[in-house]
């Protein structure tokens, strides 16, 4: 049974209906790996052992009793940011230290429904707030191709323990790139959906207008397989869509043929300061897809030199009001005072991180009577322009390919002093987020010093079914995917 | 210089929807503190709010009745201010957008109609109740993110008689729409008061004071005279009014600063972007505007011009909904309009006032009121002992029809008994027997209260009256 833990979820789920291995020997080899591995990498906040037993004993039970699902008996790692009932959800904040969740996120519903196993809880950026997980004040992740690069954020967690082999696949959560940008540092497949294609009831929100939650996956399939089971109307979500989910794993076979897609190629990705390195890793993934059948078009996305100026002021604004929940006064820490005032301002002042009362205090001077219509009406316009901007592009083309980050994973501590640095990082994946739409991030080759490079396949408002299919054309027929950190 | 106050009003009225504003949690006045609550109106990390449909229907049909327009798009937004009773440290409202725009009513003040004109009303979430005992603040969320309207008036009032009575019809309205029981003492209805002074003939408005979340009718009339009093006062003696929040001590009978306009909360404002905007499809409009009950005016009119009743009772009856429904009531089992208004100004009022209860407790049914109006228009018991059947039933519950059985109240129509007692009233008392004879009518009022008493009230007074003059007269 050894090894199980290097396999995908269609691979497993092939071994568990054919009776070749079950749920608890994949989570027993999964623990396994996590004890040989997590010493380093440091994925995980907690691991409930006995739980996650239990939860595989089900699902193997459920399986003898006839029960057919691709995530049945399959361990998943959930990012601290997802309500478990029972568990804790600290968002890697010392101001949530104590909390116990009182109910399941949707999404855990619906993995529990599916069957799948729920492994544990990854480490992030404090909140959601960072590139990095440097922000972290639970933990330290490393990224597990050189442990002294960072893994990217704020999903670092979810997007290590699956480029570890310590999970099969992880969810993520993706404000401003959080899911694509770790994803890309880790050689991992992150899928950031269309807003409202998953319901974000029990994702602790860092901005709502921004959030979603998605897979971090070890191919594109399994990315597909994975939000299938997430997707769908939820009436708990005001803001979640009612639109079809087509079946997305299936969908994807072997014909790796792009006869007949138009792909754009937008000239203001490849950005000034980008790795030449990075930039001819995507140029060649292009060429590659040129010849898999597709025609390259240019695109124009003039807009999104703004996206980070319009994130920085969207996003703190909504987390300003968002934060301010974290009081003291219901759950989780508290410093006491002489009235509430006092009670508030000691819990915070000692209960969040450096970026995120930064970002807290940003949204609320952005907020403030007089500078409103300076920064967030103007924000909100330009917002416009930038979904504008796609929905041009998409008259073009079916989807759009680019570069996730500029640079690959860096060394830890290289941009932790220059805040405004580290913000630049989400230049290329922060314009999905403020449109709406959906987008992939797919390895597509290595720099000189080993790090992963990522490919982003940007698609249309509910077009994942679109750049699922252009990524999994491109993962069979090129090998980055299977390349495996040594540790 | 003579003065003038302006007065606004932000009324808070708490709708009866069967669920809370943003989440499926029942409110229940008076249950065991934190008992309904849920993730979402703890503000627990990760929920998220839900609109409820029946609040957005009672808004706008408050809107409707009030004389607003509704705005066919309104949204909402986070007002953003940390305090224990908001469990978010933001409350849900509607700053800019909200669902019910202008509207205006004419109300009866002090014998004179005057027409008071609404700015808004908007719907938003209701705060925790915070309880502060000694060394410690409790606060019971089961009230936390009820819904709650905001009717907003203009600045168009000027006297604490103007404020009562506006308040008194919105109340009226909202109880006769099935919007709110308006309950005062259990806080479903909430006054901020604005009130500015200025010299008469000036044209801009003095500076606003605005005094927080009174809920007794009384207390509201005392603040507003108190503060008009001490603005006039200040402003008389060459002072200047600050801007500023007070509130309303009732033990002392004045107002006190709370915040002033240099510590004014920066609410900072923002599109709630966890819900869709409100556009509700003009054919539910048309289905709600077609749903809205009779109002009390309208009843009024119904009551003179098809029941016959004098306007004055016809007012008395609707100034309360449920006394108006409970005339309606009695009605359906009655023809006799007069006598149940009668009963219920007269009896009813009397006995709830005397023993401070409300009319839906009363032990006597409409129907009971209308078997004993039955009884008396059939001559079977006089009207006095109707009022006290009434009473007693009132009081103890019961049939009227048995309760005259057993306690033999059904009067003497009988001749040969009534002349008996006739002619002993005649033979006994000689003068008023004179002085009726002599042309003094009214004496035989005398000999009848004596026929009366003899037969212990039992006697049909119009029998007793006809069968004493024909023996007078003969
Ligand atoms: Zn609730």
């Amino acid at each position: 049974m050894a090894e199980l833990h290097k396999l995908t979820i269609t691979e497993l789920s092939e071994k568990l209906s054919a009776g070749e291995c079950t749920s608890v020997d994949i989570v027993t080899d999964i623990l396994s790996s996590i004890d040989a591995r997590d010493g380093a990498v440091g994925a995980y906040l907690t691991v409930d052992r006995d739980d996650a037993l239990d939860q595989a004993k089900m699902a193997d039970e459920a399986r003898t009793a006839g029960k057919a699902s691709p995530m049945l008996g399959i361990p998943v790692a959930i990012k601290d940011l997802l309500n478990v009932k029972g568990q804790p959800c600290t968002c890697s904040s010392k101001v949530l230290e104590g909390y116990t969740a009182p109910y399941d996120a949707t999404v855990i519903a619906k993995l529990r429904e599916a069957g799948a196993v729920l492994l544990g809880r990854v480490n992030m950026d404090e909140f959601a707030m960072g590139s990095s997980t440097e922000n972290a004040a639970l933990g330290k992740t490393s990224n597990p191709w050189n442990l002294d690069h960072v893994p990217g954020g704020s999903s670092g967690g979810s997007a290590a323990c699956v480029a570890a082999d310590e999970a099969i696949a992880s969810l993520g959560s993706d404000t401003g790139g959080s899911i694509r940008q770790p994803a890309a540092f880790c050689g991992s497949v992150g899928m950031k959906p269309t807003y409202g294609r998953v319901s974000r009831y029990g994702l602790t929100a860092f901005a709502s207008s921004l959030d979603q939650i998605g897979p971090i996956t070890k191919t594109v399939k399994d990315s597909a397989i994975l939000l299938e089971t997430l997707c769908g109307l939820d009436p708990m979500d005001s803001s979640s869509i009612d639109v079809e989910v087509p079946a997305l794993g299936e969908q994807l076979t072997d014909d790796t043929s792009l006869e007949g897609m138009k792909l754009g190629l937008p000239k203001e990705y490849f950005v000034e300061g980008m790795d030449p390195e990075v930039e001819k890793a995507v140029r060649d993934a292009v060429e590659h897809c040129k010849s898999l059948g597709a025609e390259i078009v240019d695109v124009s996305l003039p807009n999104a030199k703004y996206a980070i100026a319009v994130y920085y002021i969207i996003a703190t604004a909504e987390a300003s009001a968002n934060l301010a929940r974290f009081d003291g006064i219901r759950y989780g820490m508290r410093l006491d005072g002489k009235d509430p005032a006092e009670l508030y301002a000691k819990t915070r002042s000692a209960g969040f991180g450096q970026e995120v009362k930064r970002r807290i205090i940003l949204g609320t001077y952005v907020l403030s009577s007089g500078y409103y219509d300076a920064y967030y009406l103007k924000a909100q316009k330009v917002r416009t322009l930038i979904r504008s901007d796609f929905t041009e592009a998409f008259k073009t083309c079916d989807a759009i390919l680019s570069p996730v980050t500029p640079t690959a994973a860096y060394k830890k501590g290289e941009k932790t002093d220059d805040p405004l640095k580290m913000y630049l990082d989400d230049i290329l994946t922060t314009p999905v987020n403020l449109a709406g739409n959906c987008a992939l991030s797919v390895p597509c080759g290595f720099t000189s010093a080993g790090m992963p490079i990522g490919l982003q396949i940007i698609g249309d408002d509910f077009q994942e079914e679109t750049i699922l299919k252009v990524g999994h054309a491109y993962e069979q027929t090129t090998e980055w995917h299977k390349e495996r950190p040594s540790l | 210089m003579k003065y003038e106050a302006t007065i606004g009003l932000e009324t808070h009225v708490m709708q009866k929807t069967n669920s809370k504003m943003f989440c499926s949690c029942k409110y229940e006045y008076g249950a065991e503190p934190n008992t309904h609550v849920c993730p979402t109106c703890l503000g627990y990390p990760g929920a998220l709010p839900v609109m409820n449909e029946m609040a957005i229907e009672l808004c706008c049909k408050a809107g409707m009745l009030l004389g607003c327009e509704i705005n066919p798009y309104s949204k909402w937004d986070r007002k953003n201010y940390f305090y224990p009773d908001m469990a978010k440290n933001y409350q849900i409202t509607q700053a800019d957008e909200p669902l019910c725009i202008g509207g205006q009513v004419e109300v009866e003040v002090e014998g004179e109609m005057k027409t008071f004109t609404l700015e808004r009303i908007h719907q938003e979430e209701n705060a925790a109740k915070n309880t502060h005992v000694a060394g410690a603040s409790l606060v019971d969320y089961n009230r936390a993110g009820t819904a709650l309207m905001e009717i907003v008036s203009n600045p168009c009032m000027s006297s604490a008689e103007d404020a009562l009575a506006y308040m008194a019809y919105v109340k009226q309205i909202m109880q006769y729409g099935g919007i709110s029981n308006c309950d005062q003492e259990k806080g479903q209805m909430r006054s901020d008061v604005n009130i500015s002074v200025r010299p008469i003939g000036q044209k801009e408005l003095g500076e606003k004071v605005e005094i927080k979340n009174m809920n007794s009718f009384a207390f509201i009339k005392d603040a507003i005279e108190y503060e008009i009093d001490r603005q006039t006062t200040l402003l008389e003696s060459g002072g200047s009014v600050v801007q500023e929040t007070r509130g309303y001590d009732p033990d002392r009978g004045e107002t006190f600063t709370q915040r002033t306009k240099e510590n004014a909360h920066d609410y900072r404002y923002f599109p709630e972007p966890d819900l869709m905007p409100v556009q509700v499809p003009e054919e539910q409009l048309k289905q709600w505007r077609s749903e809205l009950p009779e109002l009390p005016a309208q009843r009024q009119v119904r009551y003179v011009e098809q029941l016959g009743l004098p306007e004055y009772d016809a007012g008395v009856l609707t100034a309360d909904m449920a006394t108006s429904d409970w005339f309606e009531q009695a009605m359906q089992h009655t023809k006799n309009a007069k006598a149940v208004s009668n009963f219920i100004m007269g009896e009813m009022m009397r006995l709830l006032s005397e023993q401070n209860v409300e009319i839906s407790e009363s032990k006597l049914t409409p129907e009971n009121l209308a078997e004993i109006i039955e009884l008396i228009d059939a001559k079977i018991i006089s009207t006095g002992a109707g009022k006290q059947v009434f009473e007693m039933i009132f009081n103890e519950g019961g049939e009227p029809k048995i309760i005259v059985e057993e306690k033999g109240m059904a009067q003497v129509s009988d001749d040969s008994a009534l002349e008996g007692w006739a002619d002993e009233a005649i033979a006994s008392n000689p003068q008023p027997v004179e002085e009726y004879k002599a042309g003094n009518p009214a004496s035989i009022n005398f000999l009848m209260g004596q026929v009366m008493k003899a037969s212990r009230g039992k006697a049909n007074p119009g029998a007793v009256m006809q069968m004493l003059k024909q023996k007078l007269d003969a």
